[in-house]
């Protein structure tokens, strides 16, 4: 069953997978357009609703865009099949959370195991909630300072000039006391 | 070296702006140091957690927006489009058009309403007809004579005319003052009275309505009233074939009126199971009375007729008046309601039967 060859996988879905890795929106947009309505069909007939499906499908999306980011991720079934089964597993968790029922025999779709992918998923979700605490906690200015010298790459005289600090000194003395204070929260709570 | 500026030279070095010079001091450094080695893992280490959860937050955003534009797609402003003279008069007197459909709508109907058009319609959609005298068109034709006979005489008139509103016939199922009749001619009665061939008027009491099958049973509660002998007639259960030889009489009129028939269908008015279908001429007044077959036997009960066709009247099935009996209550009953099983008519002739049938057989006068 894992023994898949590549022409299980068509291009179109590699194409998808990169665009997905760069957070392409084009690409996402017809992610939505492709797979959306299997899986809004598959949670409506189990009891679920169009908003539920909407936020099943969301997750599995970031599921996937997980799965990629953590580097040598290949493909080894079709992208559709990939979704539904992660949609599929999701859901049933989401209906076991709440007592109701599903009854979905999935016949009609192949369904691959998903659980080692949840898994780190949500690992992934919970460590990133949690720089998320500590950024919350961190406030502004720090947060953007902190953003704007590690994640936009901009220099200590720009930053300089966008906070009004007199001296690119005393900018890089804050961003210091930023970082310190950042690395406090999250420790702290890890 | 203090820990502002090493971060500060971790940050140059992880991201790559060191020339190769710089960059092979600090790596020698770290080497040297374990701990600034320990500290610059760490420091990558949280760093690229930081990135992740940049990255991440920037993707959610851009498949949150990619789903609304999913979800929502935005309609194109559609350029503005010059509607036909027809639809913007439209537009403007549809409310006006519309107060004016309703106001002919009830002004129709309730006209048709108070012209008496629905009653029309239900009277000629039923043409059943029941078969109840009605005594007030007799008692207006009394009252006029009785106008101008007083104008003659100048005299003051006793009001002795009849001021029943309906009349019909009755007969005996019980000699103790049983009597059976239509439930149509004493529905709404203030009272009943029955009065026989002989003139003698009792007053009887409605003791049990089966309004399905239109059939009452009354009993004669007057003090009067003498217990009579077995009745001659017996009642048959079964049905009667078709073609049979059957007679009635009634109260037509006040005197006791003979009609003879014969039986032409064994279903009543739109197939009714329970009723017989008759030839025989029977008249307002004729409801209640019994029908008679050729050796004396009640096989049914006048009930109504069918207008606007020749010779269809319709009689209950003596089964069905069994039936009705059997389901009175015992405690309505003041006595024993015996069926005379016995029939002394069987050998005689039609006159000498219906000279004793018609000590039977009452006037109901409904009050």
């Amino acid at each position: 069953m894992s023994k898949l060859n590549r022409s299980v996988v068509p291009d179109a879905d590699l194409k998808t997978v990169e665009g997905i890795a760069l957070g392409n929106a084009a690409v996402l947009e017809s992610l939505y357009h492709d797979y959306f309505p299997m899986v809004l069909n598959m949670v409506i007939q189990n009891n679920g609703t169009e908003e539920e499906a909407k936020d099943i499908f969301q997750e599995a999306v970031i599921v996937l865009y997980d799965k990629i980011r953590q580097g040598n991720f290949e493909l080894s079934s079709k992208l559709k099949t990939y979704l539904y089964s992660v949609c599929r597993r999701l859901w049933l968790k989401q209906l076991g959370n709440q007592e109701r029922a599903f009854q979905d025999v999935s016949s009609y779709e192949e369904v691959i195991p998903v659980e080692d992918d949840l898994a780190k998923h949500r690992e992934t979700e919970l460590q990133l909630s949690l720089m998320e605490q500590a950024l919350d906690k961190l406030g502004e200015p720090c947060r953007t300072i902190i953003h704007d010298f590690y994640i936009l790459n901009l220099s200590m005289q720009e930053i300089c000039e966008k906070f009004g600090y007199t001296s690119a000194d005393n900018a890089k003395n804050q961003k210091y006391k930023c970082l310190q204070r950042l690395k406090r929260l999250f420790f702290s709570t890890t | 070296m203090n820990e502002q500026d090493f971060i500060a030279q971790a940050d140059r070095f992880l991201s790559g702006r060191m020339d190769s010079a710089e960059r092979i001091a600090f790596e020698r450094y770290c080497e040297e140091n374990p701990s600034a080695a320990e500290q610059l893992a760490t420091h990558r280490l949280f760093l690229q957690q930081l990135r992740q959860h940049a990255d991440r937050a920037a993707f959610k955003r851009t498949l949150a927006s990619a789903a609304e534009r999913y979800h929502h797609p935005v309609i194109p402003a559609t350029s503005v489009r010059r509607e036909p003279i027809l639809v913007t008069l439209w537009n403007r007197f549809k409310v006006n058009s519309l107060v004016a459909a309703s106001v002919a709508i009830v002004a129709v109907f309730s006209t048709l309403w108070l012209s008496g058009y629905y009653k029309t319609i239900e009277k000629t959609t039923t043409n059943y007809s029941a078969l109840r005298r009605d005594m007030n068109t007799v008692k207006k034709n009394v009252n006029a004579q009785n106008a101008v006979i007083r104008n003659i005489n100048s005299e003051k008139q006793k009001g002795g005319q009849s001021e029943g509103h309906f009349g019909a016939t009755g007969f005996i199922i019980s000699p103790n003052g049983y009597v059976v009749t239509n439930y149509h001619v004493i529905k709404d009665a203030d009272s009943v009275h029955l009065q026989n061939t002989k003139g003698e008027s009792f007053r009887a009491d409605v003791i049990y309505i089966d309004p399905t099958h239109d059939l009452a049973m009354l009993h004669i509660s007057d003090s009067t009233f003498k217990t009579l002998k077995n009745t001659p007639y017996t009642f048959k259960e079964a049905d009667s074939e078709l073609g049979e030889d059957v007679y009635t009489i009634g109260f037509p009129r006040d005197e006791v009126v003979y009609g003879q028939g014969y039986l032409s269908s064994r279903t009543g008015y739109a197939g009714d199971t329970t009723a017989y279908q008759l030839s025989i001429p029977v008249n307002p007044g004729n409801s209640g009375g019994p029908v008679m077959d050729s050796r004396g036997q009640v096989i049914g009960i006048i009930s109504g007729k069918q207008t606007g066709i020749d010779g269809a009247s319709f009689a209950i099935k003596t089964e069905a008046l069994l039936k009705s009996i059997s389901a009175i209550p015992m405690d309505s009953l003041e006595s024993r309601l015996t069926i005379n099983r016995k029939n002394s008519l069987s050998g005689l002739k039609r006159t000498d039967q219906i000279k004793k049938i018609q000590d039977y057989v009452y006037l109901v006068k409904v009050y």
